[in-house]
């Protein structure tokens, strides 16, 4: 008899796109009825990285499998009704199409090797695919200092953004003196636009903690926090059984695999605060205080949890770990760009065609990342930059597109590598209104402790409004740079000295467009609202009355076949009527 | 008759406290104050002061700390909550034109509850659904890829859904 198997991706941007109605339809009393005495499993795996697909149903039958895109409910009855009479539907087939070669062929999946394929809430899958024999291999095999060793080997930088190498991190902390010793998961990621390491909590939860147990064996640590963001419940979910079936199977708490060895970890729950992704804020926020960033040094390995030797690496970074450690250093440092090594998990959005979780090796450039696996523009406009690192990062424009990704190479055009947030932008963004968009978001998320940062980017918010309004002056460009100077040299954490990122990279990459703003009071991407006029042309315009109905602000007046009129002191400029004419009889100008 | 009113209310509020510190415990304050708000919704005065009272933390420190984080809120919620996602996909994709159309529906601004309390309007930093850019959460659902048309069709539907007290018009 044939095993049959229908798998649904289950991740959070699944579960939006609809795909637990696709998981509960299979489970239903209704589809067992109609398969009768044909025996079919359902399961469930977490985020497959086909963002652009979602829901993603597999079909699996022996050795073969059949991968489904866009399923809803109606195709999920077209799959019970193929596997039943023996011919599935072959319409939306994905994995065999080109398209998804060319997102899927340049990837190299380590640190998501298991997301999208286990089933991320049971442990015996994990196991089944050599989970916890890394763990196996450091208590029983090797000594700490070849597991520091090899970690130092591999060359992996934290993932969290500013690259440090983990090996050394955890070398101070096996160095530093203190009766007890933590570990923290930093999984706070709270830069908008990347969901890099809720994915891998989601999908792959167990290699994060194994990763976190051989880095406790490693440097001596006896308890270790997972800080997640409150906003990822499933993610808090999901972790949080896999901790309890770790510990059933000794491979955490007491006597690790019969052993000396003992480590437990707690998740903590965030409660919304982007600066606690920074190590001392963090601190601060399980210590249960205001979340506020300390001077450093004293540095966590020396004073953190409770004033003890702490260690903070990210989800990425520890989900690395086991891999690393089964296989050898050589197996992560074979992909080499730079002093960079292994992969890196960037979350693809924007305007681009096939958008989802991608790990590509280090040395890949923007434009294959862009264009390749990302397909291109997804709109009628041409690309114009990507924002790397989010409101840390910047914005490199399509002539830099070549630059290789590495942490050095990345710095060097004024963006940082980030923990991962790949945001694509075409022409009809406004690099001015984008600027202004992460000043806003850091100013919001500035603690208060620093003056410049409290005030500074309160300043510079200002000042980037003024020129999206049309009210700004030449002189405003040569502040906004002063100010982003002194921002950056008087912030004491890395919100504030990174906060003019996107301002100083804008200015540096699209300065022509800075001064359209102020000089011409014309927005040249048609995005500053104050800046743009929406206009009928007469000739296109065949008075159907559809752009009257959809204005919101009942600004556009006519009689049906006679030309519209607009009338510019009541409309808001929001584009809906441009979206809706049939005839693009309506522009900006 | 007052004051038998006042005892009670102290009544309520004792045995409210007392459960949340039996779930949070005593010893810190950001896992009582998000308790307090998986209970209540929010973070009602009264209730934190009476909290306070039975615990060793200020009634400073934990206004210190719900002031902090962005999770807290001090006002009671609308029946259904919609975040609107302005991360950054969600931003270039169109998210302005989605809290404009939003506002103007439901005559508020963020942060704000509709006067029928249906409604709490909430702009959010990133949902992490950035691939289904421009998204509405309400409730615990995500919708993607909006439209001002398809989300006022979506608040269309939940009004229809909605008891409506035919005398006075306020929503059950």
């Amino acid at each position: 008899m044939t095993q049959k198997m229908v798998k649904v991706g289950l991740g959070s941007c699944g579960i939006a796109a609809g795909a637990l109605d696709v998981y509960d339809y299979f489970l239903s009393d209704d589809v067992k009825k109609n398969l009768g005495d044909t025996h079919l499993t359902v399961s469930r795996t977490s985020c497959i990285g086909l963002c652009f697909a979602e829901p993603i149903v597999e079909f699996y039958e022996d050795n073969k499998k059949i991968a489904y895109g866009h399923v809803d409910k109606n195709f999920a009855k077209k799959i019970i009704d193929g596997i039943l009479f023996g011919s599935l539907p072959p319409e939306n087939r994905i994995l065999d199409d080109e398209e998804v070669k060319k997102y899927i062929g340049p990837q190299v999946k380590l640190a998501l090797k298991n997301c999208g394929v286990i089933d991320p809430e049971n442990i015996e899958d994990y196991i089944e695919r050599s989970g916890y024999s890394a763990l196996k291999k450091a208590v029983h095999d090797i000594t700490n200092t070849k597991i520091i060793d090899t970690i130092k080997e591999s060359g992996l930088r934290g993932r969290g953004g500013a690259g440090f190498l983990t090996g050394q991190k955890w070398e101070f902390l096996l160095k530093a003196e203190g009766e007890k010793k933590y570990l923290i998961c930093n999984a706070d990621e709270g830069d908008p636009g990347a969901f890099m390491d809720r994915a891998i909590l989601e999908g792959d939860p167990h290699s994060v903690i194994e990763g976190m147990i051989i880095s406790a064996k490693a440097t001596g640590a006896q308890l270790g926090y997972i800080y997640c963001r409150t906003e990822y419940p499933l993610a808090i979910k999901r972790i949080t059984k896999a901790i309890t079936d770790a510990r059933e199977k000794k491979f955490l708490g007491n006597n690790i695999l019969e052993t000396d060895f003992s480590f437990d970890i707690i998740v903590k729950e965030g409660a919304g605060a982007f600066v606690c992704g920074e190590e001392t804020a963090l601190i601060m926020s399980i210590h249960d205080r205001r979340g506020m960033p300390n001077l450093r040094p004293p540095f966590p390995a020396e004073k953190g949890i409770n004033g003890s030797p702490t260690n903070i690496n990210n989800v990425e970074t520890f989900a690395n770990v086991p891999g690393i450690i089964a296989n050898g250093a050589e197996s992560f440092n074979k992909y080499k760009s730079g002093n960079s090594t292994g992969t890196k998990v960037f979350a693809l959005a924007g305007k681009v065609k096939r958008v989802g979780l991608v790990e590509v090796p280090m040395g890949i450039t923007i434009r294959e990342v862009v264009q390749e696996i990302g397909g291109g523009s997804s709109t009628k406009y041409p690309l114009k930059a990507v924002q790397i690192g989010g409101p840390a990062g910047g914005c490199i424009p399509k002539n830099l597109f070549d630059t290789q990704i590495n942490y050095d190479s990345i710095n060097a055009t004024g963006a940082i590598m980030g923990s991962g947030g790949l945001v694509v932008m075409d022409t009809s963004s406004c690099m001015v209104d984008v600027a202004r968009y992460f000043l806003q978001f850091t100013q919001d998320e500035s603690c208060g402790k620093c003056t410049f940062c409290r005030i500074g980017t309160k300043r510079m918010l200002e000042i980037l409004q003024r020129i999206t309004e049309g009210k700004g002056s030449e002189n405003d460009i040569i502040l906004l740079e002063e100010l982003s100077n002194h921002v950056r040299k008087t912030s004491l954490c890395g919100l504030g000295q990174l906060a003019p990122n996107p301002v100083l990279t804008t200015l540096k990459y699209f300065k022509e467009e800075y001064i359209a703003h102020v000089k011409e009071k014309k927005c040249p991407a048609g995005v500053c609202r104050s800046l743009i006029k929406i206009i009928i042309a007469p000739e296109k315009c065949t008075g159907c009355t559809i752009c009257t109905k959809v204005c919101p602000a009942n600004a556009i007046s006519g009689e049906k076949k006679k030309t519209h009129i607009i009338n510019n002191e009541a409309c808001t400029k929001c584009g809906i009527c441009i979206q809706k004419c049939k005839f693009d009889a309506i522009y900006k100008n | 008759m007052e004051n038998c009113c006042n005892n009670k209310n102290d009544s309520t509020l004792q045995a409210d406290a007392e459960e949340i510190i039996a779930v949070a415990g005593k010893e810190k304050a950001i896992p009582i104050l998000q308790e307090i708000q998986k209970k209540k919704g929010y973070i009602p005065e009264a209730l934190l002061r009476e909290i306070s009272s039975l615990t060793k933390i200020a009634v400073s420190d934990f206004y210190g700390v719900a002031t902090f984080y962005s999770q807290f809120r001090f006002t009671p919620l609308g029946k259904y909550v919609i975040k609107l996602c302005n991360g950054t996909a969600c931003f270039v994709s169109g998210a302005d034109i989605l809290y404009d159309t939003l506002c103007d529906f439901l005559k508020i601004k963020n942060s704000e509850t509709t006067k029928d309390a249906l409604f709490t309007l909430e702009t959010v930093a990133c949902l992490g659904c950035c691939s289904l850019a421009p998204v509405v959460m309400i409730g615990d659902r995500v919708y993607a890829k909006q439209t001002p048309d398809s989300i006022k069709e979506l608040l269309n539907g939940i009004i229809i859904s909605e008891p409506c007290d035919k005398s006075s018009g306020a929503r059950l």
